[in-house]
């Protein structure tokens, strides 16, 4: 009895004894290994905010191969993405962004804008983003929030737009892509060569738009101007009486009983496509490979209109300095090497540095998709599936014939405020 | 007598004692509630009367999230204004979904209290009412494609029968699927606060109104209904208040072609007009408030509880 009361306090006593021991040790070994130590062997990781797009699982993989950077995504949509910048600058490290959100983000100056002069290849960035022209010199469309109006800054940590160029870049490109209607051509049955076939009576209940208010407008305007209603200055950057008008345009559509819905996830963009519930709808170029990879005859349709284009790239939140900001230019760096342009590219989006995709692509991957020539071989998407059968040519042709098209940029309007309101209007009527 | 003068002090200060203990004991839930609840909410109205532009709210006082929301109410009469439609649309659908899930929930909960025997098929078979509760809210709504679609599961049907020529449009983005989506998703809420009152109806009292000669639906309307109203008004405000919130469902299933007080909300914040969402955030708090007050005047909740 005696015993094992002794024993009972012996064992809690040691008990904490070993635990005091433990921690001792621990706080003994912190301080003699210091803090060089510790710092090298801290593994290099970056919180990684965007959407889903560019967000894929053999990038990070590959990267980690690489490079040794670890990539922990947060994913969510385009909007939510923009929420997070305001409100919560901390959360993340480096951010996937698309152009048009700067007007807001930049200003509320919670990114950090990165330094040309450490970007390897920036100096071979298309010329589509520095210049807002082809590598052939041709201008291409600048309406609405393009790239290279926004691409600068005057100063490092500023938060205002440079309209010459800088050494200080608000987004270091990445990808981008001309986006125009998807069509179902067995439902069809007919060529479609305007943006104008969107709002045709004749698919009524089977036209859809994207659920982004900014976005869907320009398709809407898009249609205003090939229907020959009306020419706007700038379908990027509409007066109050402009959006009025094509906010009515769109009114009396959706009350005519136009659209099946407004889509806003990739997913359900090629659900309402692959079901027949839309036969035209605005898309994104790999939704249409995803309903073409289900075996559902699905075309992005190039249009006589042109495109409306959209660009995203990285930055970095304005909380990260030091060895993290370094790993994060190793990061861009190794993004823009080559490898991670190739993959883009095979998803039929737009790398920004062309030489180095180049060469991490076969040269009949290379004809195909960027050269707008009849596939040697059969064509394989980034995982290894089929995409195309050897002959095939990819829809709107080239680089050049597809890039130099664009009419419009996704924008941010200066009357962003009145628009909202309106879009609220547009979906009671 | 010493006794006595113990017993005359003892008392309050044990009333005091157990006056005290109360609160402790509803201290944490209090202050769960007070810092997760009370302040959010008194911090969204304060932001309401914020300004704001393109990339942050601007704490200096301003009616503009409400002025703007309210924009040509008085203009467009007798037309309604947006904000007027977009709530009369929610209100609609509110009411829709309210009768349709008061209906079937009802008859459920009847079913499960007074024909189902045993406690053990009874927990079974409320717990079969939460299936629609096991997959994600995106994937249920895509779920509804194949069934209610143009080359959907039911239209295939009703055209191999011959009922109709041509694909039935309206089952799919449509008020119809909105409805439907919601009754399926928020019956559960009304079946079980039902559930639970009418398994406490004491059955000697059906029996006795068997006994004095009372049909089956007099029985319902003076004993069951009666009864069981904590749990309808209860289950009532469950699924009001979810409704009238709720946007994805109605977004999805409408095609996002169909207004709700939740999506102007959304659709502000995702412009990054916050003070504006907030604005809107209030006025659906007062409406949602309203329509509680008008039903707990109905029944006094806290006396039948």
């Amino acid at each position: 009895m005696k015993q094992s009361r002794t024993q009972a306090g012996i064992g809690r006593r040691n008990m904490l004894k070993g635990a005091a021991a433990v921690s001792g040790v621990a706080i003994g070994s912190g301080a003699l290994t210091g803090f060089p130590a510790i710092h090298s062997a801290e593994p290099k990781v970056l919180r990684y905010l965007g959407t889903a797009v560019n967000e894929g699982d053999d990038i990070a993989k590959k990267c980690f191969a690489d490079t040794g950077i670890k990539l922990e995504y947060i994913t969510t949509t385009t909007d939510d993405v923009s929420k997070r910048v305001i409100t919560q600058p901390n959360s993340f490290d480096v951010l996937d962004t698309e152009y048009f959100s700067l007007r807001k983000l930049v200003p509320s100056g919670n990114i950090l804008g990165l330094d040309a002069r450490r970007i390897k290849e920036f100096g071979n960035i298309t010329p589509v983003f520095t210049k807002g022209e082809l590598p052939n010199g041709r201008k291409i469309g600048g309406q609405g929030t393009a790239p290279w109006k926004v691409l600068y800054l005057d100063g490092a940590g500023s938060s205002k737009f440079s309209a010459t160029p800088t050494d200080f870049v608000t987004l270091i490109p990445t990808v981008y892509n001309a986006d125009t209607l998807g069509i179902r051509p067995d439902l069809i049955k007919r060529p479609i060569t305007s943006w104008a076939e969107l709002l045709n009576p004749e698919f009524k209940g089977k036209a859809a738009i994207l659920n982004i208010p900014s976005i869907g407008i320009m398709d809407a305007a898009m249609v205003v101007e090939a229907t020959g209603q009306y020419k706007y200055a700038d379908k990027g950057n509409m007066t109050r009486a402009e959006i009025d008008l094509t906010m009515k345009v769109m009114t009396d559509a959706k009350k005519r009983g136009q659209f099946r819905a407004f889509w806003k996830d990739f997913n359900e963009s090629v659900n309402l496509m692959a079901s027949g519930e839309t036969v035209i709808q605005s898309m994104w170029s790999p939704a249409v490979t995803k309903v073409r990879s289900q075996g559902v005859p699905c075309v992005f349709q190039p249009l006589k209109e042109g495109y409306r284009s959209w660009a995203s790239g990285f930055c970095v939140s304005k909380a990260v300095s030091g060895a993290k900001l370094d790993v994060a230019y190793e990061f861009v760096n190794w993004f823009l090497s080559g490898w991670a342009g190739a993959y883009l590219n095979r998803q039929g989006y737009y790398s920004a540095v062309l030489s180095t995709a180049k060469a991490n692509m076969e040269a009949y991957e290379w004809a195909y998709w960027m050269e707008g020539k009849p596939a040697e071989k059969d064509i394989k998407g980034p995982d290894g599936g089929l995409l195309e059968k050897a002959g095939a040519i990819r829809d709107g042709g080239s680089y050049e014939e597809r890039m130099g098209g664009v009419a419009c940029w996704n924008a941010v309007m200066d009357e962003n405020d009145y628009m909202v309101r309106k879009w609220n209007e547009f979906i009671a009527a | 007598m010493i006794a006595g003068v113990a017993t005359f002090v003892a008392a309050p200060v044990r009333a005091a004692t157990v006056h005290l203990g109360a609160w402790l004991q509803a201290l944490p839930m209090a202050a769960v509630f007070a810092f997760f609840f009370l302040l959010p909410l008194v911090l969204i109205v304060m932001v309401s009367f914020w300004d704001y532009n393109e990339f942050q709210m601007i704490p200096a006082f301003s009616g503009r999230g409400y002025t703007d929301t309210f924009e040509g109410c008085a203009a467009e009469l007798p037309q309604l204004c947006t904000i007027f439609r977009t709530y009369a649309m929610t209100l609609k659908l509110c009411a829709l979904v309210w009768v349709i899930t008061l209906g079937i929930g009802f008859t459920i909960a009847y079913f499960l209290a007074f024909h189902v025997r045993t406690k053990s098929w009874q927990i079974a078979l409320s717990l079969l009412c939460t299936i629609p509760f096991w997959t994600s809210n995106v994937i249920r709504m895509i779920a509804w494609v194949p069934l209610l679609g143009r080359n959907g599961l039911v239209n295939n049907g009703l055209m191999a029968m011959g009922v109709v020529d041509a694909p039935v449009e309206w089952f799919l983005f449509s008020e119809f699927s909105v409805v439907l989506a919601l009754v399926h998703l928020y019956t559960f809420f009304m079946v079980i606060p039902i559930f639970n009152s009418m398994i406490r109806i004491d059955k000697a009292l059906i029996e006795a109104a068997y006994d004095a000669g009372a049909s089956l639906w007099q029985t319902l309307a003076h004993v069951v209904i009666p009864l069981a109203k904590p749990g309808i008004v209860i289950g009532s405000i469950f699924v009001i208040t979810i409704v009238m919130g709720d946007f994805i469902t109605v977004g999805v299933m409408g095609g996002q072609q169909i207004a709700s007080a939740g999506k102007i909300i959304e659709v502000r914040l995702n412009a990054l007009q916050f003070p504006a969402a907030a604005a809107n955030a209030v006025i659906l708090l007062a409406v949602t408030l309203m329509i509680i007050f008008v039903l707990s005047r109905l029944v006094d909740i806290r006396k039948e509880l």
